[in-house]
């Protein structure tokens, strides 16, 4: 358990480290230290599938950051603007978002059980009720579209996302000679 | 985009039918045998990919075929969240189950999964065909 809580904290140190550094080459190697200890978080949570996914994708995230930044420029610009009006608003509504979500999370997070603690124990669940509950003979149509319905909403919402960006970067309408 | 041989053509006009009926069989069985809607609309997708690769296409049909597959895919993600919409309006939460869930193995039963497959099948293969329609264009366009 003291790993995971290891790779927590390296993880949103890092985060922040990635935020505020001037160096944007720094900040990019920093974003791959966050996206490597969840893929080992992944790993100690028994999710090597989720595992091997994050990995792939945090390897070219990397690559292709360090490949835009040596193209352009190391120094991040945006850091020492002035705060305006607007600004502070945006700060403000920021923080008043996240109290308010930290005490909803709170009383959400109370109902779960322990981070990582009872492998296997929903799916288990799901093996056992769900021919009675849901009364569908294929189970992975009942996980997939009355368990997590949210996931699947969430995996449409991707395919929907990228079509629509395949679409617009091939369009022939509006495009500029 | 130009057709392909008459061999070609002869044996897709023979499949392509079959193909789209496979499709549909595989979205409407998702929640008794192995498939369901993303399966099945690729499958559908597959099918209308395989007339174009064969018969061709001129490029006023691919704007078309283009306009209706995204009319398409927008009906069939919305017709995915009003499902789980209703769930919340008719029972207690999103995604709920509100259908009645009759019994096993028949091919009503299970509340709200087939029409969900349904949703999910018009979405996925509207969007695929709507990418390979949009792939065409450029090689269309690249050529000329």
């Amino acid at each position: 358990m003291i790993e995971l809580y290891i790779l927590l904290i390296a993880s949103i140190g890092a985060g922040i480290v990635a935020v505020e550094i001037k160096d944007l080459l720094a900040s990019a190697i920093s974003l791959g230290i966050v996206g490597f200890s969840v893929a080992i978080i992944f790993i100690l949570v028994q999710a090597p599938d989720l595992a091997i996914v994050q990995i792939v994708v945090e390897v070219l995230t990397v690559i292709i950051f360090v490949a835009v930044i040596l193209k352009t420029t190391h120094i991040d610009t945006t850091l020492e603007n002035k705060m305006e009006v607007r600004d502070y608003l945006t700060k403000g509504v920021f923080v008043i978002f996240g109290i308010f979500f930290l005490i909803f999370s709170i009383s959400a997070l109370k109902e779960l059980p322990e981070f990582g603690k009872p492998i296997m124990k929903i799916a288990s669940h799901y093996l056992a009720k769900g021919f009675e509950e849901i009364k569908a003979a294929n189970q992975v149509a009942a996980v997939i579209l009355d368990f997590r319905g949210y996931d699947t909403l969430g995996e449409a919402t991707v395919l929907f996302t990228s079509v629509i960006g395949v679409l617009t970067i091939l369009r022939k309408i509006g495009k500029k000679k | 985009m130009r057709g392909m041989t008459i061999i070609v053509k002869t044996i897709t006009k023979l499949l392509v039918g079959l193909i789209f009926l496979y499709g549909i069989y595989i979205i409407t069985h998702g929640h008794l045998t192995p498939g369901g809607g993303f399966a099945g609309g690729v499958i559908i997708s597959a099918s209308f990919i395989l007339l174009i690769l064969a018969f061709g296409s001129e490029e006023i049909k691919e704007r078309i075929g283009y306009i209706y597959s995204s009319i398409f895919e927008s009906i069939g993600g919305l017709l995915f969240v009003f499902i789980a919409l209703f769930g919340l309006l008719l029972g207690s939460y999103f995604f709920y189950n509100f259908l009645p869930k009759g019994k096993v193995f028949m091919l009503f039963s299970s509340g709200i999964i087939p029409l969900c497959n349904v949703a999910i099948g018009i979405k996925v293969g509207a969007g695929l065909f709507a990418i390979f329609l949009a792939i065409a264009a450029t090689r269309f366009i690249m050529k000329e």
